[in-house]
């Protein structure tokens, strides 16, 4: 599953650890591929559409679903984004009703409450353990975690997981899961540089990446969040504009009701 | 009523100096939602409709100009206006204030549509003939899936008369695919021509049935999704459609030469655009035309004579530069565009405009599925310019073009820099979304002395 411009964090792992002098090697794993995760050291999952996540699904679930358990149990970082962040869940219930299993490394589950209801759709700007995480939302599903779940941040500016709770993702060991895309870690070095370190950690021991110059980066980084900012300002004004109007147009209506009544 | 009040709009708008091509026909839906197929029932010969994702404004020009090389007076939302709000205002603009449409006899309705709104154009219009293009990721953040917008057609086709015919790319699996829901009259087009298969591209977003689920096998692969295709799975493929283009010849210098053969007749044409995307454009607008029923040697003079549509492909002299305005908006229609560009010799600047509003598509993501890498080693300058900028101007870094990046977010002062940077005599290309091509061509308009866009 690829859809959303998501190998735009490929190149930024790669490029990142080039920078450092680590090669990067990247394999696609594929539907009916196996999975040996003994060769790996960091793992990435995207998003697709409804119809691309029933067709992985039992692939995912039989093939590949016992060695990503192990995978993230051994503490290796998993990256995963939008479908496949829902398909590390309990389940995700699609528009239709219809449950597909998931992964069960998340504790949480994802219910898509039909196409009535308006997408969670715009930037996001997030509060995370290092800053700030920004980027783009689009999902119909609402992403609920348990109570002792941690999610990956705060929302600041957007919907997150489900438009309530104001959490963002998840994170369990060294798997990371997500709505935001954009894609996620070109603009957002420091989660990048946190994956790379705890893959290199966990190979090696030890990591200390010397500093990169992302003055690009953090230029993205800095106009998309005032972006967000912005396009959030401009949602609660006209949530606010419309709920004015609406108890407006109800005063108005029971003046009305009680001139007619006297 | 509506007229009136549509048509006091558009003097207004035009006055302010604003494009007017979609306000005049939303006040006068306002008044009269059926304002739209009042006017259009008077069409003598009715009207065709243009959706898809890439290639409705060009194809719909070709098809408005084939219809006027053939006698026709056409009704045409020639500016690319195409909501509902869009396609009143055009037919505001033929009628009367009493809502009589001037010369209604020998009108055709050459109409562009959203691919989302098919369905209410489908109502109002009740075309004769419906070409679907193609079918790309494209604004993901409106539609959501690529899958939805074929629902929102196959439902549109259940409102269309079954006596219309719909005229379908044939090479694209997803609009083909259409035919198997239609009891109508059915016009493929498609390009014969292997040589033109490509290497594996990345913006690939519908290589899976969505019957069985197979990824679909390509004997020629052109771009994207579109090609010789079948699936392994349920035996479907592609169907030889009734008008194709065989030996296509793409000449660097913006000309492609190609054998269209159609139930009229064969024809050869060398088409005055380049890039095999425009070789589709007019297999699209002949085969249309032909559903349409006008003769064959009208569409080949309007073909060979065409002007690029605004702002899609279109050159103007600003400054002693010659500058070239490549409109790019999704994934698929931009790696086109950077592979024609990687067929041009010469020196290359380029001016890359990156915006987010609704008509550009808010989710910017995109830009990571297209091929940017291509450009490294061949570009002479870049100037980045949009709301989005920052994000532009990182991608172009990964592709390597850190050391020559010139970020302006402004887009009239991008222009200005863009310009200074290219020697006279030479090129300039302007790759922008939708919204930074209406700044930038209204302001290089403004300096060559071109007519305003809403005329265009």
């Amino acid at each position: 599953m690829n859809l959303y411009g998501d190998r735009g964090n490929i190149y930024c792992l790669r490029e990142r650890c080039a920078a450092r002098g680590i090669v990067l090697d990247v394999d696609d794993v594929g539907l009916g591929d196996d999975l040996d995760v003994q060769s790996y050291d960091l793992a990435f999952m995207g998003g697709g559409q409804d119809r691309e996540q029933r067709r992985i699904g039992e692939d995912l679930l039989e093939r590949k679903g016992g060695p990503i358990r192990d995978a993230v149990a051994s503490g290796m970082p998993v990256l995963t984004v939008c479908g496949g962040y829902q398909m590390m869940g309990r389940y995700y219930q699609a528009a239709d009703g219809g449950r597909l299993p998931g992964l069960e490394i998340f504790a949480m589950e994802t219910i898509h409450p039909g196409d009535d209801v308006p997408r969670c759709i715009g930037n996001i700007e997030i509060d995370w353990e290092r800053g700030d995480l920004v980027g783009f939302e689009n999902h119909g599903g609402r992403t609920y975690l348990d109570r002792d779940a941690v999610p990956l941040g705060r929302v600041s500016a957007g919907y997150g997981n489900n438009g309530e709770d104001e959490t963002e993702g998840c994170r369990y060991l060294n798997a990371f899961g997500t709505y935001l895309h954009g894609s996620l870690l070109p603009k957002n070095p420091a989660l990048a540089d946190l994956i790379i370190g705890l893959a290199v950690e966990r190979k090696y021991g030890s990591a200390e990446l010397s500093p990169l110059d992302d003055s690009v980066e953090l230029a993205a980084h800095r106009s998309a969040v005032s972006i967000a900012r912005r396009d959030s300002h401009r949602r609660l004004r006209q949530d606010a504009a419309v709920d004015r109007l609406r108890r407006l147009t109800r005063a108005a209506l029971s003046v009305r009701r009680h001139a007619r009544a006297r | 009523m509506a007229v009136a009040a549509g048509k006091l709009t558009a003097l207004a708008t035009r006055r302010m100096g604003r494009g007017g091509t979609s306000l005049p026909g939303l006040v006068a839906e306002r008044i009269d939602p059926q304002l739209l197929r009042h006017i259009c029932r008077q069409l003598g010969y009715g009207s065709v409709v243009v959706t898809g994702t890439n290639g409705k404004t060009t194809t719909s020009r070709m098809l408005a100009a084939a219809a006027a090389a053939a006698g026709f007076h056409v009704l045409h939302n020639r500016s690319g206006s195409n909501l509902m709000r869009g396609l009143t205002t055009t037919a505001v603009a033929g009628a009367g204030v009493g809502g009589t449409l001037s010369n209604a006899n020998g009108r055709l309705g050459v109409f562009e549509v959203d691919e989302a709104t098919l369905p209410q154009a489908v109502t109002a219009l009740q075309p004769r003939a419906v070409i679907f293009t193609n079918l790309f990721r494209d604004q993901l953040d409106r539609y959501g899936e690529v899958d939805s917008i074929a629902a929102i057609w196959r439902r549109a086709l259940e409102r269309l008369d079954n006596s219309s015919t719909i005229v379908l790319n044939a090479d694209d699996p997803s609009v083909a695919s259409l035919a198997e829901v239609w009891s109508g009259q059915v016009l493929g087009f498609g390009v014969d021509d292997v040589s033109h298969a490509a290497e594996t591209e990345h913006a690939a977003d519908s290589r899976w049935c969505p019957a069985c689920g197979s990824e679909y096998l390509y004997t020629a692969l052109y771009f994207g999704h579109i090609g010789l295709w079948s699936c392994p799975g349920c035996n479907r493929r592609r169907i030889p459609p009734a008008v194709s283009a065989t030996q296509v010849k793409l000449e660097p210098s913006g000309v492609s030469r190609a054998k269209f053969s159609t139930p009229q007749g064969r024809v050869s044409l060398d088409l005055p655009l380049g890039g095999l995307y425009n070789v589709y454009n007019a297999l699209a607008a002949m085969a249309g035309a032909l559903a349409a029923q006008l003769p064959l040697a009208a569409v080949t003079t309007a073909l060979e004579g065409t002007d690029a549509a605004f702002g899609r492909q279109e050159r103007m002299v600003v400054r002693g530069r010659d500058v070239h305005m490549l409109l790019c908006k999704n994934p698929a229609g931009a790696n086109q565009i950077l592979r024609l560009l990687a067929a041009e010799s010469g020196a290359q600047h380029l001016l890359i405009l990156l915006n987010d509003d609704v008509a550009d598509g808010r989710d910017i993501s995109w830009i990571w599925d297209v091929d940017y890498e291509s450009l490294a080693g061949t570009v002479d300058s870049v100037v980045v310019s949009g709301r989005r900028a920052d994000d532009m101007a990182l991608r172009l870094k990964y592709a390597g073009l850190e050391h020559m990046l010139v970020v302006e977010p402004n887009p009239r002062l991008a222009v200005e820099r863009a310009l200074t940077l290219v020697p006279e005599g030479c090129r300039l290309f302007v790759l922008p979304t939708y919204t930074a091509m209406l700044t930038v061509r209204e302001h290089l308009a403004g300096l060559a002395g071109r007519s305003h866009f809403w005329e265009g």
